[in-house]
């Protein structure tokens, strides 16, 4: 029995029911609440469908749901707190009991199969006292700390007490009382407000697939726990607080700052991997108080990578709010005029390619084709991505051989997968949990590259280019695999970009699609993927070196947009550097001029995810200090170099993007890229991942205590 | 490692301080850390608190883990359980462990677990130290916290030292109604010892357990053998116990004997008697039960 719910918890289809499934009221219903009607979707096959009846109301839903599915979809609230629709079933917390006719007892509805023709009530007496009576159970061990609590306000448990709590307890035996764990610097634990739902646990074991997480103990002295303390080794560990219902996982870094009423909201979207993760920014005043994740099914679900929900921290460090120019003290605070005077004064004496900018991690599209354009009407092609760094510029002529084709998605079913030179769990962690999800559902998964543990099995088949020679040469067991699957995907990391054989790795892994058919009709399973949030949108846009700029002499005045990750070759000892960006990094110490910018909370700006998904992210806070959003800064600097850019408004900047590239005005749609199809394979290079140390990769994760923090613990935990 | 010792020693401070505080939220708290303290010298500074003019059982006798032995479902580093000890399979055993795993179809490996644990933990002189867990672990092929999951979870698995001789008292209804507690202060009185706490000499551990399923004979109480490894390792009742049956049967162990295991008065179940008062009373007839019973008591008049 539990093995079946396992299961089926496995199988619940991830689109909010309510949608998918259309009430028996029929499409005028569906007419009459929505103004657009969509074409109702076709019905299920009838064999795979039951009607049920929530409170006298017919249903039809798929036979593989539980009760509590069918009443969703029906619109019924249940109260819940161990069921998720993203974990498995454990029916443990009975806060979900519903009454089912003909059956004498009330039944958990998350552990409940729906059958056709049952009558579901959910708010008759006999509930409403059931529920009451699995509260009071609940609140026996609570420990009333609300007040102090920084779940309090958004809490389930708190929420459901208002309805089914009593006002007094009849509990006069001790509490009991649970020792706090050390789960690392992110996840602050109080275990006393553990209700045992398991959620947490579930989380870890399933979608984190690192099993760190336990119950240990049992009946009252159950308690949650790694039974050995130690630091949760996942990467997407901060999202047990969101499962958490009640406060026992709270944040750690955002404990007592802010509670939850005094939050405003933004709904972004994270730059610290090119996933594009879906996010909440939460901000009192001028301060980002926290960032959680925010749903989206085609992205990131509703997970989050830590380093995504615990930067922010870094946004407050190390800022560039006022302009600087370097004078004989170094560098000293300016006015805009000022610095714009010195530019102009250094770009005079430069010409053609010459002049040089080199994209960021961090920079939005409207900066990149504003950038773009001064350079052009400077008469230079000599800009670069800071991520390009082989001899050769990576190729943007054809956007299906830089993008996930497969979509992020897409990816649920795939059956063979094949990783060449790429660490995901690093890269992007909640990617990696899709892998898993399709490694769970089945698929095979091979990797050519690091040996790392990627919280789930697969095969390796070397760290060297050579194992993809192998592959290609013999019938490999893997090969054969490919070529049998109904949908094979490979994925290309950013390392394999960054490599001197590139184009040769490439090749290969071309040949390699065109033997085992990776690309065929309805399906495409060839996939690269990027580390950082700027990088999809500056091939898009064509942020590469023009043809003439490849020969072009070492530059004389270098436009580092936020970029701090450069060669010391790039940029010469006798150039002149301007840093436009919001941390004080490497580029900003090396810069004769700062420009200060937005950091991403701060400005509304696009952003394209390595599936090719344009999304924007929005203000959150004001800018700080002096600083501009960035590409307001390029027009302004525009007008004092005499190369005025034709756009005043941000509606401007993205008509001209949309010129450039048309993508760019269908922000949050997928457009699916058309496939389309030169070195030596340098065969003992072994595969590395560009993200060595995943808590820090750009200016404003560097800027962050916390991730130092994570560093450490990590550090000490192998010690 | 140090760090670990003198954590315990800073969470037995505070127990002390709180022994003090009449304050219920503590207690069980202090009730836990008290035995902690009581694990290094036998003698316990008593935790009481009052609460509505209830007075609780000394803090010695109540534990938190699911077995009064262990006392936290978490582990603590101490000298002889730590992950730095070493826990090596013995050649018989590997054998033995290998051939309970090939009960089991290949992909249900785990379902060994239990079987498994239970040797390591006769090899490992009566308890599972981290290292035993964990190469249980490893051998099954499941992540060390599922295994932790499984000997948190049973009062059978011992998560901490114990003496030679585990002797495991029965304190549920039917065994107390015959005496139970005698038995149980006479043995607090030979060992030396409260429940939860071995003898200095490491001879004895004295535990409280759940029903054992010999209640026909009660009161009694289990004795798990480990002096001897797997192979002399046993696992005997004793049943019908008056209280100078008990402090016969430690006095055997001590010496090394082999004490009349199961009921020390019948065997199967003749002849009648019970234990009453301390002593064997045989009886003749029924004396339970002996009148009619009464009809179906129904408290719902609609049914
Ligand atoms: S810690 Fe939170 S999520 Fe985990 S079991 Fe307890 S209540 Fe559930
Ligand atoms: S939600 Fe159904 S038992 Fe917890
Ligand atoms: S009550 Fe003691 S064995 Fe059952």
């Amino acid at each position: 029995m539990a093995l079946n719910m396992q299961r089926l918890g496995r199988m619940l289809p991830s689109l909010p029911v309510s949608r998918a499934f259309s009430t028996a009221a029929g499409p005028a219903a569906t007419q009459a609440t929505s103004p657009t009607p969509p074409s109702p979707p076709p019905p299920p096959p009838p064999s795979d469908t039951a009607e049920v009846f929530v409170d006298g109301q017919p249903i039809t839903v798929p036979k593989s749901f539980t009760v509590i599915q069918a009443c969703d979809a029906a619109g019924v609230d249940i109260p819940r707190f161990c069921y998720h629709q993203r974990l498995s079933i454990a029916g443990n917390c009975r806060m979900c009991l519903v009454e089912v006719e003909k059956s004498p007892k009330p039944v958990a509805s998350c552990a409940m199969p729906v059958m056709p023709g049952q009558k579901i009530k959910t708010d008759t007496p006999l509930v409403k006292k059931a529920r009451e009576g699995v509260m009071e159970f609940l609140l026996i061990n609570h420990p009333l700390d609300c007040p102090i609590c920084d779940q309090g306000g958004e809490c389930d448990l708190q929420d459901q007490a208002m309805i089914f709590g009593s006002d007094k307890s009849r509990f006069v035996e001790t509490k009991r009382a649970v020792d706090d764990k050390n789960l690392g610097p992110l996840v602050k634990t109080v275990m006393n407000r553990c209700i045992h739902c398991t959620r947490c646990v579930r989380f870890s074991s399933e979608v984190a697939g690192t099993e760190d997480l336990g119950v240990t103990g049992r009946g009252r002295d159950s308690e949650i726990g790694t039974y050995v303390e130690k630091l949760m080794q996942s990467e997407l560990s901060g999202n047990v607080i969101d499962l958490c219902p009640v406060g026992a996982l709270t944040s750690k870094p955002y404990a007592f700052t802010a509670r939850s009423w005094e939050l405003k909201s933004t709904e972004s979207v994270d730059v610290s991997d090119a996933l594009g993760s879906n996010i909440k920014v939460d901000a009192r005043g001028s301060e980002v108080m926290r960032i959680t994740p925010r749903l989206n099914e085609e992205v990131n679900e509703e997970w989050l990578s830590d380093k995504a929900r615990f930067q922010y921290d870094g946004l407050k460090r190390q800022r560039l709010n006022t302009p600087m120019v370097k004078g004989p003290n170094g560098l000293q605070p300016a006015t805009w005029g000022a610095a714009f005077e010195a530019i102009r004064g250094a770009m005079a004496g430069a010409k053609g390619d010459e002049i040089k900018a080199i994209a960021g991690k961090l920079t939005d599209a409207e900066t990149l084709v504003a950038t773009k354009d001064l350079l052009n009407r400077l008469g230079s092609g000599n800009m670069k991505h800071e991520d390009d760094v082989a001899a050769e510029p990576v190729c943007a002529d054809v956007r299906s051989t830089y993008l996930a084709n497969t979509t992020v998605m897409g990816f649920e079913q795939a059956d063979a997968i094949l990783l060449v030179g790429t660490n995901p769990r690093h890269e992007s962690p909640v990617f990696n949990s899709r892998l898993r999800k399709a490694f769970l559902d089945g698929a095979e998964i091979a990797s050519i590259g690091p040996n790392i543990d990627l919280t789930y099995k697969y095969q390796h088949l070397g760290s060297e280019p050579a194992a993809l020679s192998q592959l290609l040469a013999s019938e490999h067991p893997f090969l054969e695999k490919l070529k049998s699957a109904s949908a094979p995907a490979i994925v290309i990391g950013p390392g394999v970009l960054r490599r001197e054989d590139r184009d040769a790795v490439m090749r290969a892994v071309h040949e390699l699609v065109d033997k085992a058919g990776v690309v065929r009709p309805g399906w495409n399973g060839f996939n690269v993927i990027h580390d950082s949030a700027s990088r999809v949108a500056a091939l898009d846009l064509g942020f590469v070196p023009s043809a003439s700029a490849r020969s072009a002499p070492p530059p004389k005045v270098v436009y580092l947009l936020g970029a701090d990750d450069w060669m010391d070759r790039e940029v010469p000892e006798d150039a002149f550097v301007i840093y436009q960006g919001h941390h004080g990094d490497k580029g900003a110490t090396r810069a004769n001029v700062v420009l200060p910018g937005a950091a991403y909370t701060e400005k509304s700006g696009l952003y394209v995810n390595f599936e090719g998904r344009v999304q924007q992210t929005r203000a959150a806070v004001p800018v700080l200090g002096d600083a501009r959003e960035d590409w307001k800064i390029v027009r302004a600097l525009s007008e004092v170099l005499g190369a005025r850019l034709p756009y005043d408004t941000h509606s401007a900047v993205r008509a001209r993007l949309a010129e450039v590239a048309p993508h760019f005005a269908l922000i949050n749609n997928l457009q699916q890229p058309v496939w389309l199809n030169g070195e030596v394979l340098q065969k003992d290079v072994p595969f590395q991942s560009p993200v060595n140390n995943f808590y820090m990769t750009d200016s404003v994760s560097r800027a962050s205590a916390v991730m130092a923090k994570c560093i450490l613990a990590k550090q000490e935990a192998k010690n | 490692m140090r760090r670990a010792v003198q954590k315990l020693a800073l969470v037995a401070e505070s127990a002390t301080a709180c022994s003090s505080l009449h304050q219920q939220a503590l207690a069980p708290l202090c009730t836990s850390a008290t035995s902690a303290l009581a694990q290094g010298a036998s003698q316990s500074p008593l935790c009481q608190s009052n609460y509505r003019g209830r007075v609780f059982v000394p803090a010695s006798t109540r534990g938190f883990a699911a077995n009064s032995h262990d006392l936290f479902n978490q582990h603590k580093d101490t000298p002889d359980n730590n992950a730095d000890n070493v826990f090596e399979w013995t050649e018989a055993n590997l054998k033995r462990a290998q051939d309970i795993i090939d009960r089991y179809p290949p992909n249900y490996k785990a379902s060994a677990v239990i079987p498994l644990l239970d040797l390591a933990q006769q090899q490992n002189y009566g308890f599972l130290s981290l290292p035993a867990m964990n190469s249980v672990a490893k051998m099954l092929e499941m992540t060390p916290i599922r295994v932790y999951e499984v000997a948190t979870f049973y009062s059978m698995f011992n998560r901490s030292k114990v003496g030679k001789y585990h002797i495991q008292l029965c304190g549920t209804t039917p065994c107390r109604l015959q005496g139970a507690q005698h038995l149980q202060d006479t043995l607090e009185k030979t060992l030396g010892i409260h429940i939860g706490e071995t003898t200095k000499d490491g001879m004895f551990t004295l535990s409280e357990m759940e029903c054992m399923g010999a209640c026909v004979n009660a009161p009694m109480l289990a004795v798990a053998d480990y002096s001897g490894g797997v192979e002399g390792y046993s696992y005997n009742y004793y049943e019908d116990l008056t209280p100078a049956d008990t402090v016969k049967i430690i006095e055997a162990l001590r010496k090394g004997e082999k004490p009349k295991i199961n009921s020390q008065y019948r065997n199967k179940a003749e002849p009648r008697g019970v234990i009453q008062d301390g002593k064997w009373t045989p009886s003749e007839g029924t004396l339970t039960l002996t009148t009619p019973p009464r009809g179906p008591i129904v408290t719902n008049p609609d049914l």
